[in-house]
């Protein structure tokens, strides 16, 4: 595996390229530039990197204007601000006027560890799945954060994407295509389905390499597209893996895609189901493998959920 | 137009605006019959319009105050973009004309509005757009007194003014009346003018219910600068038993209630 890289890092080099691509692409930032990636590409499209200050609620009904006089605007800022403190723009200005606009919430989950659990966003993809007309992505590495940016440009309608700024392998080629909707097959098994989003899946597939070596064969699921969910592949790959099914995410348990996938699968074949999420309290403040270890974000904890199914 | 055919329109959008409100048995009868001059003065002598709602040199307006949409729809109803008829089907299934404004059902309605304070994020948005691709379309935003205690609004003005937005026009309704009582008793905001001034707009305060002075104050400019009309106005304007009252914000007058507003508006009985 090669470098760790973040997938926030990711998102702003993608922005950099794309620049030069697409000239109604524009960005707006809260003046967190530097965490969140887009100063990359700041600086180098000054004239189309526009600041909205700390005022996310601003940032999001100004990305809706500038939609309407005919830019493609990424508003960015931690997903606790993008996705929290601006939900009800987003909500009205954004998902029920159908803007096209795209919204991006970095340091998702609890892994901006030292920050403390005020800036560690674990409800964001609860948030905006209940929200009718948000299309949801969610990269599992930097360069899929990076293919992810481009087809989000091509979505014409309300984007939600959710980076992250803990680096973690990557598990994805350079430009490794995605079809929007459809789960990504990682990797083939046979005795249990991993479905893992975000930063879940670089450690699910090193968890699955972990359960091969005990002689169980896990495929693994990639979810870049949270909403709308491809239930039909995560039915079919479960059914042909013994109706064993493990859900992995860095978000709370409340309204993430494990429950989004429970419910999708109510009526259909049985499956035996794992999950491992956040489980409804908020982060803290820590080293990063302290947070991640505290709240079960471990290739150990995905593997031990896995064997609970056998 | 003349004052006296812009009167005369602001009079058959207020009957209108009514009709509507009482067909529809809810609505927002004081918001509106206040903002009906400025909507006019907007409509019918400022904005650069077009009959073709796709044609990219055309003004924008956002009602901000979206509660206040009678009006405007009465007004987008006379300029073709919707169907007269659909003025029977106010806050009805399938309605173009929701309870607030949605542009996506509605023709001409550039941005949905109705949760205070976002259609002057919006316009701001939209103002620097224009900007960014030196196009001169101008950008109005209505706004009301009491809406602008939302402080999304204060965000924006302090972008506006950031990004010297001289295309940017945002007119405050001020009508001193909000839900719950006064704007002075809810949330009082002082001295409005000077607060716009202090935030980097260009400030004018007019009489809103006088054409001449709207026109007048609507065509003032001030390069670099965002632009704020202080439009008094009096809330339920043009209806004896409404004006200035604060249980008119928000229920429709019935049949009866209609037949004296009528009367008083100089239209016809039976609405």
């Amino acid at each position: 595996m090669a470098d760790k890289k973040a997938t926030r890092q990711g998102y702003g080099d993608g922005l950099a390229e794309l620049g030069k691509k697409y000239d109604d692409l524009v960005v707006l930032e809260g003046d967190l530039g530097h965490a969140t990636g887009t100063l990359t590409f700041r600086k180098a499209f000054p004239e189309r990197h526009i600041e909205a200050g700390i005022a996310e609620q601003n940032m999001i009904g100004m990305a809706v204007g500038l939609s309407k006089a005919g830019f493609v605007p990424f508003a960015t800022s931690f997903a606790v601000f993008s996705a929290g403190r601006a939900f009800e723009i987003v909500r009205n200005a954004v998902a029920y006027s159908r803007a096209n606009v795209k919204i991006v919430g970095s340091h998702s989950g609890v892994t901006p560890a030292a920050d403390g659990g005020s800036h560690q966003c674990i409800e964001d993809i609860a948030a905006m799945r209940a929200l009718p007309n948000m299309t949801i992505l969610s990269p599992c590495d930097y360069e899929q954060a990076k293919v992810l940016v481009e087809a989000a440009y091509h979505i014409h309608g309300p984007v939600y994407l959710r980076t992250s700024r803990e680096p973690m392998p990557i598990v994805t080629a350079p430009g490794q295509a995605v079809e929007i909707g459809k789960a990504q097959r990682l990797r083939e098994g046979t005795d249990l389905c991993i479905v893992s989003t975000g930063v879940m899946t670089p450690l699910s597939m090193e968890a699955a390499e972990v359960l091969a070596a005990g002689g169980i064969q896990a495929a693994v699921l990639n979810l870049h597209t949270i909403k709308p969910l491809d239930t039909e592949t995560i039915a079919a790959v479960a059914a042909s893996c013994g109706g064993r099914l493990l859900v992995c995410e860095e978000a709370n348990r409340m309204g993430g895609i494990g429950e989004a996938i429970a419910y999708d699968l109510l009526g259909r074949s049985p499956v035996k189901m794992a999950h491992v999420a956040i489980e409804d309290r908020f982060g803290q403040s820590g080293r990063s493998a302290e947070l991640l270890a505290e709240y079960g974000i471990t290739v150990e904890n995905i593997v031990s959920k896995a064997k609970s199914l056998f | 137009m003349t004052t006296a055919e812009l009167a005369a329109k602001a009079r058959e959008i207020r009957q209108e605006s009514l009709r509507m409100m009482c067909r529809a048995g809810s609505g927002h009868p004081g918001g509106s019959l206040s903002a009906v001059d400025i909507l006019v003065a907007l409509y019918y002598g400022k904005m650069k319009l077009s009959d073709d709602p796709g044609d990219e040199g055309r003004d924008r307006f956002i009602l901000s105050k979206g509660h206040s949409n009678p009006p405007y729809y009465a007004i987008l109803a006379d300029k073709g973009y919707v169907p007269h008829e659909e003025t029977d089907n106010l806050r009805r299934l399938h309605s173009p004309f929701q309870g607030h404004p949605d542009c996506n059902k509605c023709p001409g309605v550039d941005c949905s509005t109705g949760s205070l304070g976002q259609g002057i994020s919006v316009a701001t948005g939209l103002a620097l757009g224009f900007k960014m691709k030196n196009r001169d379309n101008h950008v109005y935003v209505l706004a009301g007194d009491g809406e602008i205690q939302e402080g999304i609004c204060w965000e924006a003005f302090l972008a506006a003014a950031h990004y010297q937005l001289d295309n940017l026009t945002v007119l405050v309704d001020n009508n001193r009346l909000q839900l719950d009582g006064t704007v002075e008793e809810i949330m009082g905001e002082g001295d409005l003018a000077a607060k716009f001034t202090a935030f980097g707009f260009a400030v004018r305060r007019v009489d809103g219910h006088d054409f001449d002075r709207l026109l007048a104050a609507l065509d003032c400019r001030e390069e670099g600068k965002p632009m704020c009309l202080i439009c008094d106005t009096v809330k339920g304007k043009g209806v004896s038993f409404m004006e200035n009252q604060v249980e008119w914000h928000g229920k429709a007058p019935d049949a009866q209630q209609l037949e004296q507003a009528l009367r008083e508006l100089g239209g016809e009985g039976n609405g």
